[in-house]
C-alpha cells in the first residue's frame, strides 16, 4: 500500500516505512538511544532525499525521546537543572546546525558532508564502545573486577568561570565545558538527523563523572527539547520536515520502542553494549564502503530545482 | 487566365507540404491530481491526421513522435572522482533548463523517424531534446549522457519506439506516463507527423499536475505558514509520545 509524501513529492510504502520505524524503535527502545543514527541512513536509503530525511527525522526523536524522558521523570531519574544548562547549549548549536545545514545544501554538497560525518562519527564511537565492551567482557570472564575509576582529583574544565552547583548529580562545576559539549552536539544532531544520545550519555558519564542513575533521563530531556527546536527550525527554514513520513515514523517507533524495552531486560550489560557498537560500527562501515569503494555509477543527479 | 492563376495557387499549396496535413489531438485529461493515493498516472492522447486533396496522393507511410514535457527546472549532475581513499563529488555540471521528465513516444524507434540532423532541429528524440543548443551549451558529453541515464533509471525520461500506435490509418493513440514523481507544474504535449523523414505538421496541447485537498493544503501550509506547520509536526510528535506512555504503562 503506498502513500505519497506531500514535501518528499514521492509515493512510499506504508508498510515499509512503519516497518522502518519500528524496527529502529525496538534498537532504540531496547539500547536506551534515540535511534536516529540508524533512522536518517536508512530512509536516505530507501530513496527519501537527504535534506528531508534529516528534517523529517528530528520530529521522530522528538517523539521518542518524549516518551522516554516521561519514564524516566515518573522515576524522578532526571536532574532538570543540569537538562536545561544543556538545553541552552543544545538550542544554540542546533541553530548553528540548521544555518550550516542550509548553507551546505546551497553549495550542493550536502550529501557529503553527511556521509563524512556519519562514517568519523560512527566509526569513532562504535570503535571506542567496542574496544570497552570487549575489555569488560574479558575481565568479567577472568573474575577480575573492571578498573575503578580514581575518585578525588577533578579535571581542569570543572574549574572555569561559572560555577553552578547541580544537587541532583551532586557536582559542582564550570557550565561553559557543558555549553560547549551540549553546542557540539546540537549541532551534529541538526546536520545529522541524530538526537545525539549516543554521544552525550558517554560524554557525561566519562567526562563530566554524572551519575548514571540520572544520565539518560537528563540527556533524553535535552534532546526531547533540542529536537523540538531542530523541527520547528528546519520546517521554517527550508521547508524540508515532511509531516506524512513523521507521523509514519512517530507511530512504527513508538511501538517498535515497548518491545525493544522489554527485550532488552533479558540482555546482560557487557553483551548489550557489545551488540550496540557492533549496530554503530555496521551503520558507518555502510556508510565508509559507500565512499571508499569505487562506486557502480560514477554520476548522480542533484536535486531538480523547478522554476 | 483565371483558371491559370487557380493551378497556379493548387501548384503552389502543393509545394508546401507543411499545409497538407493537419493535427487534431484529443487529451483524456487536462489535469491529473496528486491525492494521498497518487502512485503515477497515465494519459491517452489521440490525434487525427487531416489530409486535403495535395496530399491524398501521399506515398509512405505516416510517423508520429508524441513528446511529453514536464515543469523546467536545473539539475546538477556531479561525478565521483577518487581523491585519496575516498570517492567524492569532485566534479560537477550544471543543466539549467532541462525538463524534470520528459516522454518520447513514437511509432517506430526515434533514429528511424528522420535523420539525426533533422531529429535535432525538429527536436525529437532524447538526446535531440538535451543536446539542443541555448543557454544550455554544457560540452560535456559524458555529464549529459548521465543526466539521460540517470533520468531514465529513475522513470523520469522514457523513450519508446513503440508507444504511438494507428487505429486506422488516420487515427492514433498514445498513453503518456505520469511518473510517480513528477513535480507538480505545466506538462507540454508535443505532436509531430513526419512521413520520409520530413516533418509534416506539429501541434501542441498541454495538462496540469496539481496537489489537490489534503495534500496540496500541507503543501502550501509547509511554505507558506513555515512556523504553524512546524509547531503541529512538533507537537503531534510530542503528542505520540506521550500517548504511547499512557498506552503502554505497566505500573
Amino acid at each position: 500500500m503506498q502513500i505519497y509524501l506531500p514535501i518528499a513529492e514521492l509515493p512510499v510504502s506504508i508498510f515499509l516505512v512503519l516497518g522502518l520505524g519500528a524496527a529502529v524503535g525496538f534498537i532504540s527502545g531496547m539500547f536506551g538511544v534515540g535511534g536516529g543514527f540508524l533512522m536518517t541512513p536508512l530512509l536516505i536509503f530507501i530513496g527519501i532525499p537527504p535534506a528531508i530525511a534529516v528534517a523529517t527525522e528530528s520530529a521522530q526523536i522528538a517523539a521518542s525521546s518524549m516518551t522516554g524522558a516521561i519514564a524516566y521523570w515518573r522515576r524522578r531519574a532526571l536532574d532538570v537543572k543540569l537538562g536545561t544548562v544543556l538545553l541552552v547549549g543544545g538550542i544554540a548549536g542546533t541553530v548553528l546546525g540548521v544555518w550550516f545545514f542550509n548553507a551546505m545544501r546551497r553549495l550542493g554538497q550536502l550529501e557529503l558532508v553527511i556521509v563524512i560525518s556519519y562514517v568519523v562519527l560512527l566509526g569513532a564511537v562504535g570503535g571506542l564502545m567496542l574496544v570497552e565492551s570487549l575489555r569488560a567482557l574479558i575481565s568479567a570472564r577472568r573474575g577480575t573486577p573492571p578498573p575503578r575509576r580514581v575518585g578525588g582529583a577533578h579535571p581542569w574544565y570543572f574549574g572555569l568561570p561559572l560555577r553552578m552547583r547541580f544537587h541532583r548529580s551532586k557536582l559542582y562545576l564550570s557550565v561553559i565545558p557543558l555549553a560547549v559539549l551540549a553546542t557540539t552536539i546540537g549541532f551534529a544532531g541538526a546536520v545529522l538527523g541524530i538526537g545525539g544520545g549516543f554521544l552525550m550519555v558517554p560524554a557525561l558519564i566519562y567526562l563530566f563523572r554524572v551519575p548514571t542513575a540520572v544520565v539518560v533521563g537528563t540527556s533524553l530531556f535535552q534532546i526531547l527539547f533540542t529536537m523540538v527546536a531542530a523541527t520547528i527550525l528546519h520546517a521554517v527554514t527550508n521547508q524540508a520536515v515532511d509531516i506524512v513520513l513523521a507521523l509514519l515514523l512517530v507511530v512504527g517507533g513508538v511501538c517498535g520502542a515497548q518491545f525493544g524495552a522489554r527485550a532488552g531486560k533479558n540482555v546482560k550489560g557487557e553483551h548489550f553494549r557489545l551488540m550496540l557498537a557492533l549496530i554503530v560500527l555496521a551503520v558507518g562501515i555502510r556508510f565508509a564502503s559507500d565512499i571508499a569503494l569505487p562506486p557502480e555509477e560514477r554520476f548522480s543527479l542533484g536535486v531538480m530545482e523547478v522554476r | 487566365m483565371g483558371r491559370a492563376a487557380a493551378l497556379a495557387i493548387i501548384a503552389v499549396l502543393a509545394a508546401q507540404p507543411a499545409r497538407a496535413e493537419g493535427l487534431v489531438l484529443s487529451l483524456s485529461s487536462h489535469r491529473v491530481q496528486i491525492t494521498q493515493t497518487y502512485t503515477g498516472a497515465e494519459l491517452v492522447i489521440f490525434g487525427a491526421i487531416m489530409r486535403d486533396a495535395s496530399s491524398a496522393g501521399r506515398q509512405g507511410r505516416y510517423d508520429v513522435v508524441v513528446t511529453a514535457s514536464g515543469p523546467k527546472g536545473s539539475t546538477v549532475v556531479r561525478e565521483k572522482v577518487r581523491t585519496g581513499p575516498i570517492w567524492a563529488n569532485l566534479s560537477q555540471r550544471k543543466f539549467v533548463n532541462v525538463p524534470a521528465t520528459l516522454a518520447v513516444l513514437a511509432t517506430r524507434e526515434i533514429d528511424e523517424v528522420a535523420e539525426p540532423i533533422l531529429r535535432t532541429r525538429y527536436g525529437l528524440g532524447l538526446d535531440a531534446l538535451i543536446v539542443r543548443s541555448g543557454p544550455d551549451q554544457v560540452e560535456d558529453a559524458p555529464f549529459r549522457e548521465a543526466l539521460i541515464r540517470l533520468k531514465q533509471e529513475a522513470g523520469l525520461y522514457v523513450e519508446d519506439g513503440r508507444g504511438v500506435t494507428f487505429i486506422t490509418p488516420g487515427l492514433f493513440r498514445a498513453t503518456v506516463p505520469v511518473p510517480a514523481t513528477a513535480p507538480v507544474g505545466t506538462y507540454d504535449v508535443t505532436v509531430a507527423l513526419l512521413s520520409e523523414g520530413v516533418q509534416l505538421a506539429r501541434e501542441s496541447t498541454h495538462f496540469e499536475v496539481t496537489k489537490v485537498g489534503f495534500e496540496q493544503a500541507l503543501a502550501q501550509a509547509a511554505r507558506t505558514r513555515a512556523w504553524l506547520y512546524g509547531l503541529l509536526t512538533a507537537s503531534m510528535a510530542l503528542l505520540f509520545g506521550w500517548m504511547a506512555t499512557i498506552i503502554f504503562r505497566r505500573d
